[in-house]
């Protein structure tokens, strides 16, 4: 049985703590760094990131890429959406394609 | 490309032979394993992109609402509003091979099966501003549990699809063809062998009715003299 974490900063997450969903507020990327690893070693199959914390993690989060548990989910933040999220999806396309024709540069 | 030392025998070429085939063989497999790969990865990114676009769109919405509900609540209050949570999710994680790349399958549970249980607070201190946000990120929570899972198994397959695609041409590109260039330089080096022994065997034949033409025309004039002599 696995669970569900969410992490970023806190104005932007505490809202799921209502649905049952585990929080873990952080500021600073080296932080963010940490606690993902701890997450992702703990029983947590999906870990959603808030986009702009994400920013400073590009590294760890795409050692998860190719790993089957957890799945590393960008969410936009409070702050508004920086368009991370899509370009993880585009990063897939690039990736097995060899050129994006999903989204064909927009964005 | 005879530049590697292959001995030219017909081992070796039998040996080269069934490397092509299984060369071949290998390469007609991994190809059809990349083009059907590739059919359901573009039809997965496809529902991807269109979830992710909905989530984006949903947690902008709940966004707002929390911002508002913050604005109408003071953050003591609406702190230890959310500090107890009552409701818990959990995620089963379930596999399914797709052309032999295990992707999950999520399926969550709540822990109880009210689905009033996420409001974690009583209504007396709180705005409805905070019941419509934790709501609308309710509604919005199997989208993103299925995001999670179809964006994963993007990942997954796109990793497996880089890894076929380079094999399919390292096999059309390197192994059929150096196996193939290794094929003829055997073939020719073969031929080439058993024309030079045919034309020695010629040769040899050449001489010796050579020498034995001589040594008639030796006897010949031996008896000759013998007739001269009577």
């Amino acid at each position: 049985m696995y669970k569900v974490a969410v992490m970023g900063d806190y104005d932007s997450i505490y809202g799921f703590a209502a649905l049952g969903l585990a929080t873990f507020p952080v500021e600073a990327p080296e932080e963010g760094a940490a606690q993902l690893k701890r997450l992702a070693a703990d029983d947590y199959a999906v870990v959603y990131v808030t986009e702009s914390v994400a920013a400073g993690l590009q590294e760890e989060i795409s050692e998860y890429r190719e790993q089957l548990k957890p799945a590393v989910i960008l969410i936009p933040g409070v702050s508004g959406n920086t368009g991370a999220g899509i370009a993880q999806v585009k990063k897939s396309v690039e990736q097995a394609v060899g050129s994006d024709i999903i989204f064909n540069g927009e964005n | 490309m005879a530049s590697t030392q292959i001995i030219p025998t017909r081992m070796e070429l039998a040996k080269q032979k069934k490397k092509l085939a299984t060369a071949t063989r290998g390469h007609k497999l991994l190809k059809d394993k990349r083009d059907e790969l590739m059919r359901q990865f573009l039809e997965l990114v496809r529902e991807n992109k269109a979830l992710r676009e909905k989530v984006e769109a949903g947690i902008a919405a709940a966004n707002k609402n929390f911002v508002l509900a913050k604005a109408a609540t003071s953050d003591q209050v609406l702190n230890t509003a959310l500090l107890a949570p009552k409701q818990e999710v959990y995620v089963e994680i379930g596999m399914k091979n797709v052309m032999s790349v295990e992707i999950p399958v999520l399926q969550y549970k709540t822990r109880t099966a009210d689905t009033n249980d996420i409001y974690s607070y009583g209504f007396a201190f709180t705005s409805s501003d905070l019941d419509g946000a934790v709501k609308s990120l309710a509604d919005l929570l199997p989208d993103m549990l299925r995001l999670a899972e179809v964006e994963k198994s993007c990942q997954l397959m796109a990793a497996e699809i880089e890894k076929t695609r380079r094999r399919v041409n390292a096999l059309e590109h390197v192994m059929i063809p150096a196996a193939q260039e290794k094929i003829k330089y055997i073939t020719m080096k073969l031929d080439e062998n058993e024309r030079s022994t045919q034309i020695r065997l010629m040769k040899v034949k050449d001489m010796m009715l050579e020498e034995a033409r001589q040594e008639r025309i030796q006897a010949d004039k031996e008896a000759g003299i013998i007739n001269d002599a009577v």
